[in-house]
């Protein structure tokens, strides 16, 4: 009896730390792998070096193409997926009726399952060709387009942790703004949304990670040129579009596959910060 | 009477509030005795000292409560062994979300003792004991959650009685339910006695009036009288008892 | 007064507007996938192998290879996240090692997935020499899913009332006895939730398996777990940028899309029902 207790106790305290041993062996193979490559270049010139081609003779790895691909992309899927989001999370939770949102809410738990790769595929093939003919530009495959699509993609994570946030204001703070005379608008703009702000921007946060983090969607649909963007219709190459595509072509070891390494450094680093930032402001509301 | 439980020099706290105060006293076998006071006087606390409940919330217990020759907090004891022997109610009816059956059957299940035979005559008995049989015993196999607020409150106590305890405590039973439910737990509390030893808290005053032999009252955590019901309440000893049962506060 | 209304009405109108232009989106996106690759769909798309440098023929071994993925991973990831949720919620001490692994998981579940890709192939693919393979994919992706369930069954388990630990523990039962006979009974359905999710999510995802476990053309299915697979997701995004015939490789990929996307849809479908029901079933 009390050997099965220790036991059993003993089983779900170890797989519990499986979770710390998967992060650490996360942090360490980007680590061993990546970090060579900083005997040879030193860090800023990978970080901030104007130019990445990674297959010439020596060989040019300034990452920050990549990192401006990246920045771009994400700041142009939160342009179109935070004011969808943060707006359909607000009709949900203080204008929709009862039935409306018990009818929306799981469809839009649906979509937040889609695989990204349809995403990416509906961008290649509907999306790409329409924006083509629509700007005239050379191209559909590019900055403006992806970030169209990654927009979309994080709609339904924004909305549905905004919606969370917005439903857990308590009633009396809406009567009491309602009371006082406020129409509904008001008292949504002036008075829910900055109570519930600290959920929303974690949401947003959450969304900005999910963006930056996306690969199939860049992929495929940003059009993969390792230079800086000149318009938003420029043709980019993101974080990880790079090393999803070139990683098939590195030679275990070399310096490109150090270097690939190195980018998932960089983005760990971004994400990870994210989602500290994110539990912070989660721990906000908490607290207050 | 025979004592089945002494309690000596009982003291409990919960971080630095001392809700239990030096309580001793004894409760005599096959009787029901009530515990009564005003709310967060320390009755249900004390109450649950007994099958060691209040180990859940980390209170800090100096004291002796002996049940058996032996004192259920010494070192020694095994809390679940000792949970078996001591049964509770709860004020709000909680049976599991699981059959009828499974739900009586549940304290001896994790005995691992009995046969399957065996366990389905105890859960029988069981439920003949709390009045319940009859209502259920052509859907043991549906669900507890389907049965009235009184019928889960006797289930609640056929789950208790099931392991054959020596003493089952009962934490105000009925003040969730409707008085036709209260009627007959308060019944079935008179017609147990013969069986097992009752330790019942109540804010109701009537009620322990009208099923319990010995009454103790709880006042801010001291007991400040203990005795026969009937004494007391034509006799009190004590004047805060006696204002406390003439509804002066409450 | 006047432009206070002005401002009421454009604001409701902006809100509206914003959940008809996601809806529209979301529309026209399922139905031109549907529309494209339905026509694509038959027995024979599902049960044949490729033909003629896949311009022609069906998915089977995709299928397959997705479903011995998402299984296998499943089997590696749902008992260590059960027991993982039942250690952070039940057991919860040292409070010092719970919140590293509460960072720990939070940590896990933001990361990239490529960059689950890159430890997969580093860690299990190199490191313990298991090649492009079932299995390290199935690792891979196992790894990805664990903090969806672990949270599922966290937050299962946190629903389920006091009342009922209080009850059994006063019967007698152990820690180990409340949480194996009445906590996870109770939790059941919200931790199948969870993990019907998860399901999904390992199903869909192409960059964990990139460089551990996909394979861009096979002939031969699987054998074992230590062969590498085609894969429904993989299998899109190379027709789609890696094929050398379009016109005949795009109604392909947007087949497999409508094959994934009904997959997917039916999992999350499932896990959506199954918690609509028991929450109208449940009275606590």
């Amino acid at each position: 009896m009390k050997t099965k207790e220790f036991l059993f106790k003993y089983i779900t305290l170890a797989a519990a730390s499986l979770s710390i041993l998967f992060l650490m062996g996360i942090i360490l193979s980007i680590f061993k792998e990546g970090l060579p490559l900083f005997n040879d270049i030193n860090f800023s010139d990978f970080i901030f070096g104007r130019k990445w081609h990674p297959t010439d003779e020596p060989a040019d790895l300034g990452i920050f193409p990549l990192i401006s691909g990246s920045i771009f992309v994400t700041l142009g899927a939160l342009l179109v997926g935070v004011p969808l989001g943060v707006g359909s999370a607000i009709y949900l939770s203080e204008i929709a009726s009862t039935n409306v949102r018990e009818a929306l809410k799981p469809f839009i738990e649906i979509l937040a399952g889609i695989p990204s790769v349809i995403y990416g595929l509906f961008g290649m093939a509907v999306l790409a060709p329409l924006v083509r003919k629509l700007f005239n530009v050379p191209t559909g495959l590019n900055l403006f387009s992806a970030s169209i699509i990654l927009g979309i993609m994080i709609i339904p994570i924004i909305s549905s942790l905004s919606e969370d946030a917005l439903s857990a204001v308590s009633k009396e703070l809406r009567e009491a703004s309602l009371a006082l005379g406020a129409n509904r608008i008001e008292t949504i703009f002036k008075v829910v949304l900055p109570a519930a702000s600290s959920g929303v921007i974690s949401s947003i946060i959450l969304g900005f990670g999910r963006a930056i983090g996306e690969t199939m969607v860049v992929l495929m649909v940003s059009g993969g040129a390792a230079m800086l963007p000149k318009s938003i219709f420029s043709p980019v190459r993101p974080m990880t579009s790079a090393i999803a595509s070139e990683m098939g072509e590195a030679v275990n070891g070399s310096q490109h596959f150090q270097a690939l390494y190195g980018i998932a450094i960089v983005l760990f680093l971004i994400t990870f910060l994210s989602s500290l930032l994110m539990q912070w402001f989660a721990g906000r509301e908490n607290r207050e | 009477m025979k004592e089945l439980i002494k309690v000596r020099d009982l003291n409990l706290h919960f971080k630095e509030l001392h809700v239990l105060k030096s309580i001793n006293m004894e409760i005599y076998d096959k009787t029901v005795t009530s515990v009564i006071g005003p709310s967060g006087c320390g009755k249900s606390t004390y109450l649950r000292c007994f099958n060691r409940m209040n180990d859940l919330k980390d209170a800090a217990i100096d004291g002796e409560i002996i049940l058996d020759e032996e004192n259920i907090y010494s070192r020694a004891t095994d809390v679940t062994s000792l949970r078996m022997k001591v049964g509770m109610v709860f004020q709000k009816p909680n049976p599991f979300p699981k059959s009828i059956f499974e739900n009586t059957a549940f304290g001896l299940k994790i005995q691992g003792k009995m046969k399957g035979s065996e366990i389905e005559g105890r859960v029988e008995q069981s439920l003949r004991d709390v009045w319940l049989w009859d209502e259920v015993k052509d859907r043991l196999k549906d669900s507890a959650m389907s049965l009235s607020g009184g019928q889960q409150q006797r289930l609640c106590m056929a789950r208790a009685l099931a392991t054959n305890p020596e003493i089952i405590l009962l934490d105000e039973p009925t003040s969730a339910l409707d008085p036709r439910s209260t009627n007959k737990i308060e019944e079935l509390c008179v017609e147990l006695k013969k069986e097992v030893t009752i330790l019942i808290v109540t804010h109701n005053i009537a009620q322990a009036a009208r099923i319990s032999d010995y009454t103790a009252f709880l006042y801010l955590g001291e007991l400040v009288e203990y005795g026969e019901t009937k004494l007391m309440f034509t006799v009190p000893k004590d004047k805060k008892t006696e204002e406390y049962i003439s509804g002066k506060f409450g | 007064m006047k432009k206070r209304k002005i401002l009421e009405f454009a604001g409701e109108w902006a809100l509206k507007l914003s959940v008809g232009i996601s809806l529209a989106f979301l529309f026209l996106f399922l139905f031109m996938i549907f529309s494209k690759g339905a026509g694509r769909l038959s027995i024979s798309f599902l049960t044949q192998m490729p033909k003629n440098g896949m311009t022609e023929g069906g998915i089977f071994p995709a299928i397959i290879g997705t479903l011995s993925l998402t299984l296998l991973s499943m089997l590696i990831a749902f008992p260590l996240g059960v027991l993982s949720g039942i250690f952070l919620s039940e057991y919860g001490k040292p409070a010092w090692l719970v919140s590293i692994i509460k960072t720990s998981i939070n940590t896990l579940s933001g990361t990239p997935s490529i960059v689950f890709g890159l430890f997969g192939l580093s860690v299990f693919v190199i490191g313990f020499n298991m090649g492009v393979s079932i299995l390290s994919g199935s690792l891979t992706l196992a790894v990805l899913i664990l903090p969806i369930i672990i949270n599922a069954t966290v937050e299962s388990i946190k629903s389920v009332p006091f009342d009922f630990r209080e009850a059994a523990f006063s019967l007698g039962a152990t820690k180990r006895q409340v949480i194996t006979r009445v906590i996870l009974p109770a939790a059941a359905p919200g931790i199948l939730t969870g993990s019907i999710i998860s399901v999904g999510r390992a199903a869909g995802e192409t960059a964990p398996i990139l460089f551990t476990a996909a394979t861009f053309y096979t002939r031969r299915l699987p054998k074992s777990v230590m062969d590498e697979v085609m894969a429904m997701p993989y299998h899109i995004y190379a027709l789609m940028t890696e094929g050398t015939a379009p016109e005949s490789q795009v109604p392909i990929a947007y087949g497999t899309a409508v094959v994934l996307l009904l997959l997917v849809l039916i999992i999350n479908g499932t896990a959506i029902l199954i918690r609509y029901r028991m929450r109208k079933r449940r009275n606590w």
